[in-house]
């Protein structure tokens, strides 16, 4: 914080008991005489902090002068562990990246040694899958509807966020058996066909679900003080945030109108489907939670769409019953909840991927921080953080 | 249920022939033509150029590793920075040395040295992914590194997110990065020693603590000791 000056006299020695105090215990003196900027520790561990995230900021009275987001508390080094196990044990870790919406991390890995095996997926499965990823979708972002608005206060949509996720939680955990790791995909498919009944239960959790979103867009989006507090903050600038890699709803908030579902190499089974994307000019942390919110009730559109849609037959492709995978090299990436999720697999014919770049959304999506957190004041960091919505797992993987 | 696993009962000869299948559809024409307008910006700095699965993957010279960037996102408009990360191409070492039983559980490498797509030079290479957020492409670049002395130019100016991912590339793979203003530990603590994802640094869980599937070992499906009697 405050260092000493070189040219300043020497400051004489004061006889206390036990000795001179030495220049750094001078240095510690005037620290208080100085009116320099403070230094304030967000995290790791704090409420407020979904994760263990750690912020250190720089303070000039309420303003930010700097911040530095300090990472990799949780780091797991799945790339490595990816190169000690086999491609289906894969599945197992990429789940575990972004926790909110697992199953959409296992698509993109899934995807990519499929690719390089020249197997596809039955129609069918492509369909659960696409639903799958868009309940993931529904569930992940719907936590950060209500999440967001308790970080700025307001209890209640908080409430509503986790009663109405609880129900979309179910619908995955009745195809999959698991409600946060599904670990369902199957190189060639998936593990299994939907249950009985569970396509007229869908149908009337998707009600249910924008219903929803109509609560919040009168709670929050109407709300006058959720608008005086992120209207205007943290605007990131479209060009800026693509060279920081910024992805997803956060890009698209910001007036870049792209979409890997709809502009990306054509996978699942978007192609068929009709939907829009959505994009907001402002690019302010107003505009991020606006853009989400259009995405759920698209995603509920999406679902309902698929289900009318959905074609029989097998939900598993024919595959040797040992997973080789043939030397080559993939990549495949995805619009996940989060924004863009890839992985570069390179393989070298053995049962387990060579090498595996894994290209998480987050950790491009916080690594803007620094530059957006400058000049922003204190209470306005929170809402920042909030509405850029990172998931841990995602920036350590 | 029942077809399901006899759907995955192929015969292993299979996997064999796909092996030596040629990789990748025909050639795209949207590829071809974004390696096209590489070429007449790099002209000889490109070492060579690969389609790969409807990508464009482009290894340059390594000094032409900054310009590339310049290139991709001036002219071909690839505004959006995916990633940059290094790939080691040496065969893991075998834990214990090629007697010891080490540990099996994982999947077996091959052993002898190869490179992908567009090739290297020698161990280490530098790649990264850009994309155009209005044209929707995506290029993959490759660059060589020194394995004695690795290095390579810093996209920081380029890109400014590529400030993280070249710390995190350079204490995984101990690759500098110069002109990087600011090259500090990321993950690991400041005073990590090693790079953990080079091929020749043990995967340290496994060493501490044999893997306890060791203790109970199945045999694989159509291995010997297979009691379904897998393959068949």
């Amino acid at each position: 914080m405050s260092t000493v000056d070189p040219d300043a006299p020497p400051i004489p020695s004061i006889d206390v008991p036990g000795g001179a105090l030495t220049p750094l215990a001078d240095a510690q003196l005037n620290v208080e005489l100085d009116t320099g900027d403070m230094i304030l520790n967000l995290g790791p561990q704090h409420p407020a902090t979904h994760g263990t995230l750690r912020l250190v900021v720089r303070l000039d009275g309420e303003r930010v002068v700097s911040a530095e987001p300090v990472i990799g508390y949780m780091h797991r080094g799945y790339e490595k562990l990816t190169e000690f196990r086999t491609y289906p044990q894969v599945t197992t870790l990429v789940n575990r990246i972004d926790w909110l919406s697992s199953f959409a991390n296992e698509v993109p890995f899934v995807g990519a040694a499929e690719e390089l095996m020249g197997i596809e997926a039955p129609p069918r499965a492509q369909y659960i899958r696409t639903i799958l990823t868009e309940l993931s979708r529904i569930s992940n972002i719907y936590l950060f509807l209500g999440e967001m608005a308790l970080q700025l206060g307001a209890l209640t949509p908080a409430f509503y966020g986790f009663r109405d996720r609880e129900l979309v939680l179910n619908l995955i955990e009745a195809v999959t058996g698991g409600r946060f790791h599904p670990n369902f995909n199957r190189i060639g498919g998936l593990k299994d066909d939907l249950p009985w009944g569970w396509i007229a239960d869908t149908k009337q959790v998707m009600k249910k679900i924008l219903d929803g979103c109509d609560d919040f867009e009168d709670l929050v989006v109407g709300n006058e003080i959720f608008q005086a507090r992120t209207k205007s903050v943290g605007i990131i600038p479209g060009p800026l945030g693509a060279s920081y890699g910024v992805s997803g709803a956060n890009l698209r908030a910001s007036g870049v109108d792209w979409d890997l579902r709809r502009d990306g190499k054509p996978y699942l089974v978007y192609p068929e489907l009709e939907f829009k994307v959505w994009t907001h000019p402002d690019g302010d942390s107003f505009a991020r939670y606006w853009v989400r919110l259009q995405e759920t009730r698209e995603a509920c559109l999406l679902v309902l769409q698929m289900l009318e849609r959905l074609p029989s037959g097998p939900v598993m492709a024919k595959v040797p019953r040992i997973i080789k995978v043939p030397e080559g090299e993939a990549w495949v990436e995805t619009e996940n909840p989060l924004g863009q999720m890839g992985y570069y697999v390179i393989s070298k014919g053995a049962t387990g991927p060579f090498r595996t770049k894994i290209r998480s959304a987050s950790f491009s999506n916080v690594s803007i921080l620094p530059w957006l957190l400058q000049g922003v004041y204190v209470p306005d960091v929170i809402t920042v953080l909030a509405s850029l919505y990172f998931i841990l797992g995602d920036i350590d993987r | 249920m029942a077809d399901e696993t006899e759907a995955t009962d192929a015969p292993a000869a299979e996997t064999a022939a796909a092996v030596d299948a040629p990789a990748g559809p025909a050639p795209d024409p949207l590829v071809a033509d974004v390696l096209a307008r590489l070429e007449a910006e790099l002209g000889d700095s490109i070492v060579e150029s690969a389609e790969c699965f409807g990508d464009a993957v482009v290894r340059v010279r390594p000094d032409a590793w900054r310009r590339a960037a310049e290139v991709a996102k001036d002219t071909l408009a690839c505004d959006f920075l995916s990633f940059i990360s290094a790939i080691d191409w040496m065969p893991a070492p075998k834990e214990g040395g090629d007697d010891a039983s080490g540990d099996t559980s994982s999947p077996v490498q091959p052993t002898e040295t190869t490179y992908g797509v567009a090739g290297s030079n020698g161990r280490f290479q530098v790649f990264a992914h850009v994309e155009s957020t209005s044209k929707h492409w995506g290029i993959t670049f490759k660059t060589d590194v020194d394995e004695s002395d690795p290095h390579a130019r810093s996209w920081v100016t380029v890109y400014p997110g590529a400030d993280w991912h070249e710390r995190e590339c350079w204490e995984m793979f101990g690759i500098a990065f110069d002109d990087h203003p600011n090259l500090r530990h990321l993950y690991l603590p400041s005073l990590f020693e090693g790079h953990p994802l080079r091929k020749d640094f043990p995967l340290l869980a496994r060493v501490v603590k044999p893997w306890p599937g060791l203790v109970d070992v199945e045999a694989m499906p159509g291995e010997e000791g297979d009691a379904e009697g897998g393959g068949e």
